[in-house]
């Protein structure tokens, strides 16, 4: 084993090589497995930049036509692969344009690695052109930072970014490396990094707690589950699939949750939160043991925490520590990276059916139908909804497309609607509530999964935030398919102005351009429908289309998302219209 | 709940931009920091925040979950005033003259327990080490004479109970 390590740091020496610090910086990026970056040129990244245009047939790099989204890009990439998004930009406001995603990813947890140039070392804080202390700025934004000032760091830091990146709770890294650093040479190793002594990707599951959840869950009579991302992101899917088959319990999910579990599976629920479903949301407020994993009980989600699920027993199945009574008060906390632990807990739940509990849901359901579902699906009125096109979405992709979402009316009602069997298919800008997210995180999930469908479903609000990166699309052929549900106002906005502030629409009605010539300007194909009767042939012509296809649905102006939890009211107080 | 002192003790890496992130989780809560200490600890190159607040023990305890789960930081601990003990130092910059003119200052530095750190023609210095109420009643003492520069240090404080960072470290190094 020593002779092993001597001989191991032997021909680590050997394979050393003497390159510039941009030049490294490739290579430390090639040896963590990445072939596609986002980024935007500019003055201080110029030096990496060079050395990209010489390994451009090993690394590919997407010129976004703003930093932002860059940063969406990645995260979009991240989100449907499962690896890390790498996003690059130079100093300065290349660098204060990738803080929206930043806060993005930190709040949704998604792996990502941001690279920034910075001036020369000796002109930091002297107000150097285009000198910004991203450092400083983006600190609250992302799970660790850091300044390189010298060639001989990269190695070392660019290992730590990946690590921390993708470890544990999964986030943000934003690495900044001064310009002095890019073209100084120095003698080039690479090991990757495997642990930081002051922190701890995952607690160890600790099994007299799973022991206790499985006794409570074994005892319950009315046991029901709240998930989210952290299915996703500790890959669980499977063991998420065995528990709530093997005890029969109920599970519902968190918008960042959706797509861990098959949208057909007869124990899948439906969605929690503001704009869930009627049933998940009430009877949150009459289960008995309420087990919450992955998910961190956002305030969109408990509504009011003085009257949240106080009835139940509340199990926490959590990755961060810091999440455990942070928002609602648990009586267990199970500690633990969600495969682990749900694959320890599986061999201790009893068999069980909970039919009588279960059908609670359907008769909620059935209420929401008729009040709601059934409206919004199937309209009987002239002006389309967003509801009817996302459902013939569902019905020309077999549930089998990645669907990517903005964020507002149109982003609830593809949550609330679309359907999906596969995991890793729904990306939206969950935590942050990014408009502008959608366009390129399509680009982004694309690239990251060519073999699938992606559709981006994005309203006319947040699809001009991100517009330009039509570019992008345009440039790289990006076989996306864009479906703009036009309302001609910020919807989910003139929604709440009408509910609450006696419809005075400040600043939410939208003179929109003509969004068809906009795409035809970028060579994309493209429809737009104003009529139910187009509406089938369009989305049929959409999907089968093998390029970049953009279709634009006029839709009803004012709809509004039901059901609805007001801010600040119980979840068992949700409105059904 | 109601609202009280702590003293929070982070133990981490010595790492530039680390105060900044820990400041920042205070920042955001808007939480106030009464007073903070930066100082190596009883470990080689691991650095040890003393950071007071007033807050209710909720707070305190979220606010050490946050400060915990940063990268850099190795542990974190928060300790009510009853288990630790803690002092702080300050300094007072008095005018020379009167420590010949006004005899109550020599009574006052008896009593206080506080040692002159250095005289010179115009200016003596004195330096005291206490609790913040020891300080204050020797500053409102000497304030009616004339302080002409005062300041105080954050507290420092050491837990009754253990704070086991080398068994932290340890593990991390057998892993």
């Amino acid at each position: 084993m020593e002779t092993l390590k001597a001989q191991k740091k032997e021909n680590k020496k050997t394979t050393s090589i003497r390159i510039t610090g941009a030049e490294a910086i490739i290579h430390c990026l090639l040896a963590e497995g990445v072939d596609l970056i986002y980024g935007y040129p500019g003055g201080a990244i110029m030096p990496v930049y060079d050395e990209l245009y010489k390994f451009q047939d090993k690394l590919t790099h997407i010129l976004t036509r703003h930093e932002q989204g860059a940063t969406h890009a990645a995260q979009g990439y991240a989100r449907v692969s499962g690896k890390v998004g790498v996003a690059m930009a130079t100093s300065g406001p290349g660098a204060t344009n990738l803080v929206t995603g930043l806060a993005d990813a930190q709040i949704d947890s998604t792996p990502m690695v941001c690279i920034t140039g910075q001036v020369f070392r000796h002109l930091l804080g002297s107000d150097a052109f285009q000198e910004t202390d991203i450092v400083g700025i983006s600190t609250p934004v992302t799970k660790w930072n850091y300044q390189v000032t010298r060639a001989e760091e990269i190695p070392e830091i660019m290992a730590k970014a990946f690590y921390l990146a993708k470890s544990g709770r999964p986030g943000p890294v934003l690495v900044d490396i001064t310009k002095n650093a890019q073209v100084e040479e120095f003698d080039f190793v690479y090991e990757k990094c495997t642990g930081v002594r002051s922190y701890k990707p995952a607690p160890e599951p600790d099994l007299k707690t799973i022991e206790a959840a499985a006794e409570l869950i074994n005892n319950a009579k009315k046991p029901y589950i709240v998930f989210g991302q952290g299915i996703i992101l500790g890959e669980a899917e499977e063991e998420l699939k065995a528990l709530v088959e093997k005890a029969g319990i109920p599970a519902a999910w968190t918008i960042l949750g959706l797509s861990a579990l098959d949208t057909s599976h007869p124990m899948n629920v439906g969605m929690v939160g503001m704009h869930g479903n009627y049933g998940p949301n009430v009877l949150t407020n009459e289960c008995d043991v309420l087990l919450a994993i992955g998910m961190r009980f956002d305030d969109r989600v408990t509504g009011n925490l003085d009257t949240y699920a106080k009835q139940a027993k509340i199990i926490h199945f959590e990755i961060d520590p810091a999440e455990i009574n942070k928002n609602v008060k648990v009586d267990l906390a199970v500690l633990g990276n969600a495969k682990q632990t749900l694959d320890l807990l599986l061999p201790l739940v009893n068999k069980n059916e909970h039919k009588e509990w279960r059908a609670e849901f359907d008769k909620k359901h059935q209420i929401e139908f008729d009040t709601v579902i059934e409206k919004d699906i199937h309209p009987t009125k002239e002006k389309l909804t967003m509801g009817e096109v996302v459902e013939q979405i569902n019905i020309a992709s077999k549930h089998e497309a990645v669907i990517v979402t903005d964020v507002g009316q149109h982003q609830m009602i593809a949550c609330r609607y679309a359907k999906f069997k596969q995991t890793k298919s729904n990306i939206t800008s969950g935590g942050l509530g990014t408009m502008g997210f959608a366009l390129p995180a399509a680009i982004g999930a694309k690239m990251g999964a060519m073999d699938r469908e992606v559709v981006a479903i994005i309203g006319d609000g947040g699809y001009q935030m991100t517009i330009q990166e039509l570019g992008v699309i345009f440039q790289h052929n990006v076989p996306v398919k864009i479906v703009v549900l036009n309302n001609d106002h910020l919807g989910m906005v003139r929604q709440w102005q009408e509910l609450f502030f006696e419809s005075r629409y400040a600043s939410t009605v939208m003179t929109n351009p003509d969004f068809v010539k906009i795409a035809e300007g970028y060579h994309i194909q493209s429809r737009r429908v104003t009529e139910r009767s187009e509406l089938k042939s369009a989305i049929e012509e959409m999907m089968a289309s093998k390029n970049p296809y953009f279709l634009e649905v006029k839709v009803e102006k004012e709809d509004n998302v039901f059901p609805m939890i007001p801010a600040g009211a119980s979840v068992s107080d949700i409105r059904l219209k | 709940m109601k609202n009280q002192w702590y003293t929070i003790s982070v133990y981490s890496e010595n790492n530039v931009g680390l105060l900044n992130r820990i400041s920042g989780i205070f920042l955001k809560r808007h939480i106030n920091i009464e007073s903070l200490n930066v100082s190596k600890s009883e470990i080689e190159n691991v650095s040890k925040f003393t950071i007071v607040i007033h807050s209710t023990e909720d707070w305190a305890r979220k606010i050490v979950n946050q400060i915990e789960k940063q990268v850099e930081v190795i542990k974190a601990y928060y300790h009510t005033d009853d288990e630790t003990i803690y002092q702080e130092s300050a300094l007072f910059k008095i005018a020379s003259h009167l420590l010949f003119d006004e005899r109550q200052i020599q009574n006052i530095i008896k009593e206080s327990n506080s040692q002159i750190v250095t005289v010179s023609r115009d200016f003596f210095v004195l330096a005291k080490t206490g609790r913040r109420h020891e300080i204050d009643e020797m500053h409102d003492a000497l304030e009616p004479y004339g302080i002409m520069q005062f300041v105080r240090s954050g507290r420092i404080a050491v837990s009754k109970a253990a704070m086991p960072i080398t068994n932290i470290l340890a593990e991390f190094q057998n892993q």
